[in-house]
């Protein structure tokens, strides 16, 4: 299958600092892909010029196989983390004038942006100037205006801010089903917890360079460090003296006679090995492998760390 | 193309309809027209008779100063006092008394009693026609033959005639043309305010109301700056045109309908003020009168027949619409690079200098309308709309006015692409305060 979108070895340079070095990427169809970063990091400046706002310094961008041209704006959506829409214009005829300009006839838009207000149960809205709406409401247009002409290819720059929980979960249902249709999503955001629950593949960027990109499972994977969860009732003492020197104790924590702790198996030691050794003076309640969350390889890899700091109990 | 129109549909009408220009659509003509009509109302407020009663000591006035439509004279004798008695009991006006020595004196001062004020113009009515007076019978007294005198003053005139390329004698008037330079150039600069700074503010709505990049990622910048200059282009020239329909209509009506006999009235009485000032010089007028034409609006009116109408309105076309559009991509840069009206200050003043220094020059060119000085700026681009527009009624040769226009085109194209280059990348920055310095680094970042 051809990508949707191919980066290939893109450098961007401002007067003042180098913006995107030698970065490349790849997105598969009806997958979405995270696009991660601290501030700064350059993902704004490749989401521009995958925009075609601004041009690479060098390198090139494939779409759909094709060399990016001016046609293919029509084919993306974009939602920018500045976003904002005329104050003074109705929200109607506000929507109907960004569809047109994404190439949308005029009788197609307006069908199309009745579907969406029926279907977000805005209906009523349509004369409203946007600055009588609130800014969770000014958000739902600015969505529906971004995905209307029904874009191949959706990019969405921190998409949940300025929702509450409920619509940010509707604004999530909305995402997956634009994937299920045939989508393809580039999701930028700084929101850990969302990128887990949404992306399929993700890329991470910083001080202008990839860092690391690939699946969400299979990084996650990569980065596991054979850390292990147990809860047990039982003798503490005994516990640990069981804990021969196939592992390490890295936490504990005790309520009573119900004890959490934290192992880390070391050498090739199997997880069986450490069941067997303990199980004679514990009564195990729980037992988990630690999977990093991509919180911490985040921050790990950002800050360019060898281990991983599993302060986060997110478990697998 | 057709996104482009998009634009250009929304700027305009997203204007259009705003209350604001409805409202500045009916004030303009009613302030033009106020202009128009105010100092004619003026001039014609406070025009009931005054009756004036004259008591001459001196004998010399009596039965000489002539009535006006709006001044009686009444002649008569007696005390001052039973004189101011009639202006208690309201049979006269006003009162006036000239004293015995009034012949004699170096100066006369006659006494003007009044219970209700009158008019500067009355007053300066009986000062002349006294004065005229005066001076008749001074002559007289020397035995200066009054013909003689006549016959010395002459009025003199210059009458300034073009010799045409084919020939031909051509009458113009310098002040005509000055006038007529100085409207059209006034006309451009309103223009270029107005609707540049329209321009800019749009452009800094946009980047305030974060709906750029929503755009840019549809249209190309330089497509967002062109349809935004061009829509407000179109709404200066509707806002223009309903002006002068709306300033016609209203001052015909005025004209016409409301003030047509105040209008012939005024015109017959300042003729007839004239008859008598010079009356009271000479004997035969008749000359004279023949040589200056009473009127000066139908002076005006004549020397604008002699200007040639379709090559100026062209030329003011021109440059009206391309002084604007290169003034508007300026603007539209300044608006990029600001994040607020208040932070243009910096970036006004280096634009709006050419206007203000073409009206500085402006004054010089109308006075030498083919010094070096005008011809270099009549070319400049920055400064050609206006300069140029003072020049043209004063004749411009053909090679000149070409190469003014081909050096306007050329500068508007070249603006346009700079003011584009610093668009594209200005509208993105947020939050930083724009410095000289940066503007120039990005000139030449790659779009």
């Amino acid at each position: 299958m051809t990508p949707i979108l191919e980066v290939k070895n893109i450098h961007k340079n401002y007067a003042n600092h180098v913006a995107l070095k030698d970065v490349s990427l790849v997105v598969e169809p009806q997958k979405i892909f995270g696009l991660l970063g601290p501030n700064g990091a350059g993902k704004t400046s490749l989401i521009r010029i995958i925009n075609q706002i601004t041009g690479p310094d060098k390198g090139e961008v494939l779409f759909n196989g094709e060399h990016l041209a001016p046609k293919h704006v029509d084919f993306i959506g974009y939602l920018p983390e500045e976003r904002g829409l005329y104050k003074k214009m109705a929200v109607g005829e506000q929507a109907m004038y960004l569809a047109q300009l994404k190439g949308l006839k005029k009788a197609e838009a307006k069908a199309k942006l009745q579907h969406w207000f029926k279907k977000f149960e805005i209906e009523n809205w349509w004369d409203k100037k946007i600055e009588e709406l609130s800014k969770g409401m000014q958000q739902k247009v600015q969505f529906i205006v971004t995905v209307l002409h029904e874009p191949k290819l959706l990019i969405l720059d921190e998409p949940f801010s300025g929702f509450d929980p409920i619509n940010a979960q509707l604004i999530k249902n909305e995402i997956l089903e634009l994937r299920d249709k045939g989508a393809t999503i580039i999701f930028s955001t700084h929101n850990m917890g969302s990128v887990e629950e949404l992306c399929d593949n993700i890329a991470l960027i910083n001080k202008a360079e990839k860092l690391l990109d690939g699946s969400v499972k299979e990084i996650r994977k990569t980065y596991k460090s054979n850390t292990f969860k147990i809860t047990f009732k039982g003798n503490m003492m005994g516990f640990t003296n069981a804990l021969w020197a196939g592992a390490e104790l890295i936490e504990k924590n005790s309520d009573e006679d119900v004890h959490t702790v934290t192992v880390k198996m070391l050498r090739q030691n199997k997880p069986n090995d450490l069941l067997q050794a303990v199980l004679a003076n514990a009564e195990i309640l729980s037992f988990n492998e630690i999977v990093p969350s991509m919180n911490d390889i985040f921050i790990s890899v950002v800050e360019n760390k060898t281990t991983l700091n599993t302060q986060s109990t997110f478990t697998e | 193309m057709n996104k482009l129109f998009l634009i250009i549909q929304r700027e305009y009408f997203s204007r259009v309809k705003k209350k604001s220009f409805l409202v500045m659509t009916i004030l303009g003509p009613l302030l033009m027209a106020g202009i128009m009509v105010v100092p004619v109302w003026l001039a014609m407020r406070d025009k009931t008779e005054h009756k004036i009663f004259v008591l001459d000591h001196s004998g010399l006035f009596i039965d000489k100063l002539p009535d006006t439509k709006e001044i009686k004279f009444t002649y008569g004798v007696g005390s001052i006092d039973a004189a101011k008695a009639k202006l208690k009991e309201g049979t006269f006006d006003l009162v006036m008394e000239i004293d015995i020595e009034a012949i004699n004196n170096q100066k006369t001062t006659p006494h003007l009693y009044y219970k209700k004020q009158p008019g500067i113009s009355i007053e300066q009515y009986i000062n002349n026609t006294m004065e005229n007076i005066l001076f008749d019978y001074r002559l007289q007294g020397d035995s200066i033959d009054l013909g003689k005198i006549e016959r010395a003053r002459r009025p003199v005139e210059i009458a300034t005639i073009k010799v045409t390329e084919d020939g031909e004698d051509q009458k113009t008037n310098s002040e005509t043309n000055m006038l007529i330079g100085f409207t059209l150039a006034i006309a451009i600069y309103i223009m270029i305010f107005l609707y540049g700074a329209q321009v800019m503010r749009g452009v800094i709505e946009e980047k305030t109301n974060r709906i750029v990049e929503v755009i840019v990622s549809s249209v190309k910048p330089f497509q967002l700056m062109l349809g935004k200059i061009v829509g407000v282009a179109m709404v200066g020239l509707t806002q223009f045109l309903l002006w002068i329909i709306l300033t016609l209509l209203i001052s015909t009506f005025i004209n016409g309908v409301l003030l047509k006999d105040q209008i012939a009235d005024q015109i017959t009485q300042n003729q007839q003020i004239e008859k008598v000032m010079k009356n009271d010089l000479t004997a035969g007028t008749d000359k004279m009168e023949k040589v200056k034409t009473p009127n000066e609006a139908l002076d005006f009116m004549n020397n604008l027949g002699k200007v040639d109408k379709t090559h100026i309105a062209l030329s003011f076309a021109f440059y009206f619409l391309f002084g604007y559009l290169l003034y508007a991509a300026l603007f539209a840069a300044i608006g990029s690079a600001v994040d607020s009206e208040a932070d243009t200050q910096q970036f006004m003043i280096p634009v709006t200098a050419p206007l203000i220094i073409s009206f500085a020059i402006a004054q010089g060119v109308a006075t030498d309308p083919d010094s070096g000085l005008a011809q270099f700026f009549s070319i400049f681009p920055l400064t050609s709309p206006i300069v140029m527009m003072v020049r043209l009624p004063f004749g411009v040769p053909v090679w000149e006015l070409a190469l003014s226009m081909v050096s306007l085109v050329v500068g508007f194209l070249f603006f346009t692409w700079l003011a584009g280059k610093i668009y594209r990348t200005g509208i993105l920055m947020y939050g930083k305060k724009t410095t000289w310095k940066e503007l120039g680094k990005w000139l030449f970042y790659k779009g």
